[in-house]
């Protein structure tokens, strides 16, 4: 499903984000990607949607080499993917609603199937009835789960987080991880970056350790 | 369908921000239906002007002067030594008493010339030659009317239409030139407007691009925007020049009927409109694609965090 083969990030300056790293990720794994901040988790992650291009090595995602991708194609890379952030990337302007049905809308879905999708997804992150709120208006943990709920409207075979908790107490967090657990369940790919290594124990996932740009 | 779709809904979302920062978009609008109206005003002008001279059925006539000492019995043997003359078909004798009742007529100017102590029009012969001759017969068969005993002066009223021809060449040039510059002007004006939009959808566009929006579904909405500033400018500046030529067009045609002429400034027509609308549209369209393709590409969701 994804595959990465001496993969190396260099970053302007001389940073060496990530050193040359080989894994694969099978289809409906769930995957943590741990490691102190620095380490290089969040290049990692953002290679597989090509918000950024390796320096070295090669990555195959859906049995796609992204090395041969033109920068047109690369939308419909990021289509197949879902990815959530720390900071939820909501558009603050746009009801809840509208912000989950951007990616059917820009992928053309005819308006009522756009949404019963919507509806689908929102109820599954359990925000059904907030639907027509305001982001700003929404705690921390309800903006995530909006975050999580416009991931996976279009229904991506790949899911990636960000420290999708990085802001959360514990209880949210576990209930965010729980969330992940249940989408995993039901076949879609997870690659999740966080540093609460207490809790990631605790879920017990495979773990990719990053230290330094190297997997450990 | 899906595509048409798309382009409604960016159609109509571009009108909503549009409304969203209506005081500088409707500025904006205002400098574009102004920089439009300016030659749109010129243009009908001269083409008005230019109807006259095409109006005009080619045939010369020389308006022959006569000295003021001149008798009446000397201006009728005038007349008739003119009359005889090759290449003139037909002459007529306007009296100066003629020529100023003509024109106090026309001008409702009679209590002031009645205060002139003596009439200042010359008695004139109008001649027309014969319509089959070249411009130096013509201008040879001035020259014998001008050597006749008694004439002061000739002027070929060709002559004058032909300077208002080269003023209207003139002009036209000039208009050209300055609508070429007010045509940059409303492209940058536009393209200044996205830009600064985009500026502020920043974080928007990034999304956009995040979750797999393509360049064209990014660009769509700015290239809207462009196309209805480009439009609501183009029918500002419809009505502002129609304003314009309706004040303009009274004393214009009492100007022109005291050159004896048929002018009549009139417009903006239907198709002139539509051209004007049209060309506003299309410089709309240009600015937007400028600023679109300069700035929307450096935008990208992996630059920056």
């Amino acid at each position: 499903m994804i595959r990465f083969h001496g993969v190396a990030k260099r970053y302007p300056g001389g940073n060496d984000a990530l050193r040359g790293i080989s894994f694969e990720v099978t289809q409906g794994e769930m995957v943590f990607v741990t490691g102190p901040s620095g380490a290089g988790k969040s290049t990692l992650l953002r290679l597989i949607p090509l918000l950024e291009r390796p320096t070295r090595g090669s990555i195959i995602v859906n049995d796609v080499n992204l090395a041969t991708l033109t920068r047109r194609r690369i939308p419909y890379l990021r289509r197949s993917i879902g990815m959530i952030f720390q900071d939820h990337r909501l558009l603050p302007d746009r009801s809840v609603f509208d912000n989950v049905a951007l990616p059917l809308v820009i992928a053309g879905f005819e308006h009522k199937e756009a949404q019963r999708r919507v509806r689908a997804a929102l109820d599954k992150v359990g925000l059904l009835d907030r639907e027509r709120s305001d982001p700003a208006t929404l705690s921390g943990g309800e903006q995530q789960r909006v975050g999580i709920a416009r991931a996976v409207v279009s229904r991506p075979s790949i899911l990636i987080a960000d420290e999708p908790t990085g802001n959360l107490d514990p209880a949210l967090s576990e209930e965010i991880m729980r969330l992940f657990e249940q989408f995993n369940r039901i076949g879609v790919t997870l690659m999740i970056a966080s540093h609460d290594h207490a809790l990631v124990e605790r879920l017990g996932h495979r773990r990719l350790h990053l230290a330094d740009g190297a997997l450990a | 369908m899906r595509f048409f779709t798309q382009h409604l809904s960016a159609a109509i979302g571009a009108l909503g921000e549009f409304q969203r920062r209506l005081t500088g978009n409707l500025m904006t609008i205002t400098v574009i239906g102004i920089a439009l109206a300016l030659p749109a005003i010129f243009i009908l002008a001269l083409d008005n002007l230019a109807e006259v001279s095409q109006d005009w059925d080619g045939t010369p006539s020389a308006n022959v002067y006569l000295e003021r000492t001149l008798s009446e019995q000397e201006q009728t043997a005038l007349l008739s030594q003119i009359d005889a003359l090759s290449g003139i078909t037909r002459s007529v004798l306007i009296s100066a008493e003629q020529g100023k009742t003509t024109f106090a007529e026309r001008t409702g100017m009679a209590e002031m010339l009645n205060l002139l102590e003596q009439n200042p029009f010359p008695a004139v012969i109008q001649a027309t030659p014969v319509n089959t001759l070249n411009p130096d017969e013509v201008s040879a068969l001035v020259g014998t009317l001008a050597d006749l005993p008694g004439v002061e002066d000739v002027r070929l009223d060709q002559a004058w239409l032909q300077r208002l021809q080269t003023i209207v060449d003139l002009a036209s040039r000039a208009t050209g030139l300055i609508g070429a510059l007010l045509a940059i002007a409303v492209v940058l004006v536009v393209g200044n407007t996205i830009r600064l939009d985009i500026e502020n959808r920043r974080s928007e566009i990034e999304i956009m691009k995040l979750i797999g929006g393509t360049d064209a579904f990014v660009r769509r909405p700015f290239v809207y925007t462009g196309f209805w500033h480009g439009l609501m400018g183009g029918m500002l500046a419809w009505i502002l020049s129609a304003i314009v030529i309706a004040v303009v067009a009274r004393p214009a045609n009492r100007l022109a009927g005291l050159y004896d002429s048929g002018f009549a400034l009139s417009g903006p027509w239907l198709a002139d409109g539509l051209t004007i609308v049209a060309t506003g549209v299309f410089l709309g369209l240009v600015g937007a694609w400028v600023a679109v393709t300069q700035h929307l590409r450096r935008i990208e969701p992996g630059e920056g965090t």
